[in-house]
């Protein structure tokens, strides 16, 4: 019987194809603009995720001055960092896996007969790690390299791409590089990050901090202090220690100003992620009134087209269709309509939002989950309001119905 | 001595309650035999077509009794009735009620999907109803591109398809001219003739009344008379097939 009932209701679509597309409108707007809306919202989180995660995950950046800067240098008078700095954070702090003092200075670096303006940056080998940077070739420094201050580098993609051309990765290893008045070998390139909303990453020169201590800057002082967490920590307590110890070491009295500041990478990452996902609820929640609307619609559609076909109704039931036949006959042409409605939805969504990650510059992420509950969502309409419409053709009086006009 | 297809025993069938109530059918005692072909006829407001409905099981009787085939109709609920309808019973009415933007061969096999007979045994009955109403090559038609007595044909095909006990035709000429109703007629006659169906007919119209075996005569919610009739306008027999589509 199911099966049966199932053709005629196929058949009257079918037969009614206009009416029926335009039944199935407010579905399917409905449906794309859910999915869209979900779809772009978590794209944009992934990559608010993947731009402060290419900072370095659970990165904790000390910076002089009290100013929340995205990574700039502390402001005049306030003293800088040293080593004994970072030493004291490894060892006396829990759940750090790695602390890198950094240095930095704004050179114009010069290779092949060409000038590239740069920034060179003087670290150990912890800043390899809490930057989460990977090496295309090469090596990084070994620890005489590091305690001598010796003249190797490792350089961005960025930078060789500017000095030496070539394949990516590859050609400029082994060659001479001039910071200012010294020539170093280049001994490591840096596997490409790309653009982020920090700027150019890949536009860097790391030498030995000693090198940059003695050779750019000529000063013992440390500008930036690099601390990762161990995967899983939760940064507030280790901020709060790092707080603590920071104002001990720079002998800060009570109630006096930090003259520090910490950036938190993973506290940045969650807030900013939180704020997106609460905008795709909210469109998300906004597109999914449209889908009601269009479940209005189609119930709608569905009285009108119960009226209009009392006649035929009655002619059913007089050959003898049982009133739960007729009931079933237009509960599925409800759902099938719906149902038909959500897959053309779910198809112009998956291409629109394609297409805007595209423009939007955000990853494409195909969320299954949302597809399938704006599937069973929009033929749940389809029963939702199908029912009403379909009972009433049940109920209809067969003799009345024929003399319908 | 065999037994009666349908039996009403003092059927009454009001509408209404208090100063409003009608009687439309007042103690209707009426015995049909397996193979007849009877015309009801009677002026409007007389209770034909209230009788019409009960026979076809579409209504029930306020008081009375109506058996069919023995069992007690009066008693049975709205599904069992439809049961009934799809099993024994064909229907024919005045506007043909073929549904619109469908194929002949569809309209027909309506029933039939009803029935939840199979695809292909649906398509052979229908094929082989509507060349017994003379429609054959016409089975992909769409009611618009038929004409009247061609649509009457197609209604008739359905109500058939089914191989049902009963034809009931409600006015089956009432929208058709003249020559097209003696056509219809003749093909009635041919199925009550050949296939053994009982067909009941509503008329006014003396002369397609003339092609029934007996005439019961409705006025006022009673039968006001229940006559043989010993000669009914003869068809000649010829296969209905062959009856020009028109």
């Amino acid at each position: 019987m199911l099966y049966s009932v199932f053709i005629l209701a196929l058949r009257s679509i079918q037969r009614n194809l206009l009416r029926s597309f335009l039944t199935i409108l407010g579905i399917v707007i409905g449906v794309a603009a859910v999915i869209t809306m979900v779809t772009l919202g978590n794209g944009a989180t992934q990559a608010i995720k993947t731009q402060i995660s290419s900072l370095g995950t659970n990165l904790l950046m000390v910076n002089p001055g009290q100013r929340q800067p995205g990574g700039g240098s502390g402001s005049g008078g306030v003293p800088q960092f040293t080593e004994a700095d970072a030493e004291a954070i490894q060892s006396q702090i829990g759940g750090v896996a790695a602390v890198a003092p950094q240095g930095r200075s704004s050179v114009t670096v010069v290779a092949n007969g060409r000038n590239w303006a740069s920034t060179v940056y003087g670290s150990t080998n912890e800043w390899f790690s809490t930057g989460n940077w990977k090496l295309a070739s090469g090596r990084i420094f070994d620890l005489d390299e590091q305690r001598a201050g010796a003249a190797v580098c490792v350089i961005g993609e960025t930078v060789r791409r500017e000095l030496y051309s070539g394949t990516v990765g590859k050609t400029g290893l082994g060659n001479q590089l001039r910071i200012k008045q010294f020539s170093c070998n280049v001994i490591g390139i840096l596997a490409a990050k790309g653009q982020s909303g920090m700027g150019d990453q890949d536009d860097t020169v790391i030498v030995p901090l000693h090198t940059l201590q003695r050779r750019v800057t000529g000063s013992r002082k440390v500008s930036t202090l690099l601390v990762s967490m161990q995967d899983g920590r939760d940064s507030a307590p280790l901020k709060a220690s790092l707080r603590q110890l920071m104002r001990e070491r720079r002998k800060l009295a009570e109630g006096d100003d930090d003259n520090f500041n910490i950036f938190d990478t993973q506290q940045l990452a969650e807030t900013l992620s939180s704020t997106t996902k609460v905008l795709t609820t909210l469109l998300g929640a906004v597109a999914a009134v449209s889908l009601l609307v269009g479940g209005i619609g189609i119930m709608n559609i569905m009285l009108v087209s119960v009226t209009e076909r009392t006649r035929e109704i009655g002619l059913r039931l007089a050959i003898g269709a049982l009133e739960s036949e007729v009931l079933l006959q237009f509960l599925i042409e409800a759902v099938v309509l719906s149902a038909l409605g959500g897959l053309i939805g779910i198809v112009i969504a998956t291409a629109a939002s394609y297409v805007l990650a595209g423009v939007m510059r955000v990853p494409f992420l195909f969320d299954i989950t949302i597809n399938l509950l704006s599937f069973v969502f929009s033929a749940g309409i389809g029963v939702l309001f199908g029912y009403f419409p379909a009972r009433r053709a049940a109920q209809m009086d067969p003799i009345e119905a024929l003399r319908h006009e | 001595m065999s037994e009666s297809l349908i039996q009403l025993i003092d059927v009454k069938r009001k509408y209404g309650t208090g100063a409003s109530e009608l009687m439309a059918l007042n103690g209707i005692n009426l015995s049909i035999m397996p193979g007849e072909f009877v015309a009801i006829m009677g002026p409007s407001g007389s209770g034909k077509s209230t009788a019409m409905n009960i026979l076809g099981c579409l209504d029930t009787p306020s008081s009375g009794q109506y058996l069919f085939k023995g069992a007690h109709v009066e008693a049975l609920s709205r599904d069992q009735r439809a049961r009934l309808r799809r099993r024994y019973l064909g229907f024919v009415f005045q506007g043909f009620n073929l549904l619109a933007r469908t194929s002949a061969q569809e309209n027909v096999e309506l029933p039939l999907l009803y029935r939840g007979d199979n695809a292909v045994k649906r398509r052979e009955a229908a094929t082989k109803a509507l060349a017994s109403v003379g429609l054959s090559g016409w089975e992909h038609h769409t009611p618009t591109e038929l004409s009247g007595g061609q649509q009457q044909r197609v209604a008739i095909a359905r109500a058939i398809v089914t191989e049902p006990a009963v034809l009931l035709a409600d006015e089956p000429t009432g929208n058709l001219d003249t020559q097209r109703s003696h056509e219809i007629m003749g093909l009635l006659v041919a199925l009550n003739r050949d296939h053994g169906i009982t067909v009941l007919m509503v008329t006014h119209e003396a002369d397609m009344a003339a092609y029934a075996h007996r005439m019961v005569h409705f006025t006022d919610g009673k039968i006001a008379k229940d006559v043989a009739n010993p000669h009914p306008t003869m068809v000649a027999s010829v296969d209905v097939g062959q009856i020009v589509s028109t």
